[in-house]
């Protein structure tokens, strides 16, 4: 069936099979490969995006659920100037990564969690995280990272 | 993972949900949030033929003030339910166990009645609607009907829902102001509950309901029964595993879980008591 999908602020319009996920969606058909495909069991939050502001599991949800609403990927994120967004600076600047297989899906988490807790402690970014898991740095700098963005004036 | 295929219809109104199970019997499943369903349809442990998508259903989408009451519609995301001033206010024990569910992404996609219509026993949901004696509304081509939630959770994956029935709202009676607690064990972060136990005790109320304790949720109807001859939490808890028969799985023995329920339900009286 034919969908339209907002991503990015720019409309989309492809004809997909309905079921069609729409991490596979975003990828292969709008071309956007920067959400990853990691556990695919909506376990790891690799393939997180925003629909509609809020952050989601694109191997959870068909493209077909997705028609006619917002979605918003890491590609999303900076400004069309190339300046980063806030939460993709201070990943950069505490090191929030080591392989960065899981850092668009955290980045994307952390938006949305910071959306919710404006002021959230670490103890809320820890439990606010869980659903994204990082096999390699560990959590101690991406914590740190998403505390840095909060106290950025976000 | 890829689902096999299916064709899709999204429902503009209860009524075209309805219809369209009355068209494809037992060939089609109703997707609402989808994060029970399509786990399972990616690993082709489900493969309905037609899915029927109620989730742009806004009208299923509330959490009213009924009075004695609190109605959640049956499309309610959990994440709605888990800031809900009213659910936090007049049922706290479903905000308390809605947190647990999951993760944040999860939490923003999935529906209250898509969790309580999958019928998984380790579900956290069911073993709170148990505790706090829910009532569940389901619609189908003869109209509405109302479910008990001891008569609801009917077996392993199942409930009392028929095929061509719509599951509308949950209806909580209030437990304004007495003591609740969910107490939820399992190894890794947002990982389903190895045991979990929903408690509401204070006031002439005592309900306790048991996540993966059983094929189904279930009532810990032995704990409750001990509670209300004025047993302490100690040894009311120490009844928990009476009369049920959990399973035995890479996770745990049933002798643990059984362990767990007695530990778990001794904490969620005694943070119930505050």
């Amino acid at each position: 069936m034919e969908i339209t999908v907002t991503v990015n602020g720019e409309a989309s319009t492809n004809e997909v099979e309905p079921r069609r996920l729409l991490v596979h969606y975003l990828r292969e058909d709008v071309g956007l490969t920067g959400t990853n495909v990691g556990c695919d069991t909506s376990s790891c939050g690799a393939c997180t995006v925003h629909l509609n502001g809020e952050a989601v599991k694109s191997c959870t949800i068909l493209a077909v659920q997705a028609d006619g609403q917002d979605i918003t990927t890491i590609e999303g994120l900076a400004d069309s100037d190339g300046t980063l967004h806030p939460m993709q600076q201070a990943f950069h600047e505490c090191h929030a990564l080591q392989c960065g297989y899981c850092t668009p899906g955290m980045v994307m988490a952390s938006v949305s969690l910071l959306e919710e807790q404006p002021n959230a402690t670490e103890a809320d970014v820890r439990e606010g995280l869980e659903g994204n898991l990082c096999r390699c740095t560990g959590y101690h700098n991406i914590v740190k990272a998403v505390l840095q963005a909060a106290g950025g004036g976000q | 993972m890829i689902p096999a295929a299916f064709d899709y219809i999204r429902a503009g109104s209860v009524d075209e949900a309805i219809a369209g199970l009355a068209e494809h019997g037992d060939e089609a499943k109703l997707l609402a949030g989808g994060h029970s369903l399509l786990p399972l349809m990616k690993l082709r442990l489900a493969a309905p033929e037609v899915l029927i998508d109620i989730g742009r259903l806004d009208t299923l989408s509330y959490v009213n003030d009924g009075g004695d009451h609190i109605a959640i519609g049956a499309l309610t995301r959990h994440r709605d339910v888990e800031i809900s001033d009213l659910v936090n206010a007049d049922v706290p024990l479903l905000s308390a166990t809605t947190r647990h569910v999951g993760d944040p992404q999860v939490r923003h996609r999935g529906t209250i009645g898509g969790s309580i219509a999958h019928g998984d026993p380790a579900s956290d949901i069911p073993a709170a609607l148990l505790a706090m004696n829910a009532t569940m509304v389901a619609k189908g081509p003869d109209g509405d009907r109302s479910i008990a939630a001891d008569d609801f959770f009917s077996g392993f994956l199942e409930t009392a829902l028929t095929d061509g029935e719509i599951l509308t709202e949950i209806r909580i009676p209030k437990h304004t102001g007495v003591g609740y607690s969910f107490q939820k064990f399992n190894r890794r972060a947002q990982d389903w509950a190895i045991v979990g136990v929903a408690a509401v005790h204070g006031n002439g109320m005592a309900g306790v309901g048991l996540v993966n304790m059983d094929a189904r949720p279930i009532r810990a109807a032995a704990v409750e029964a001990a509670l209300g001859e004025g047993a302490s939490a100690a040894d009311a808890a120490a009844q928990a595993a009476e009369g049920v028969s959990p399973s035995s799985d890479l996770n745990a023995s049933a002798e643990y879980r059984q362990h767990l329920a007695r530990v778990l339900t001794r904490r969620a009286l005694e943070e119930a008591a505050g």
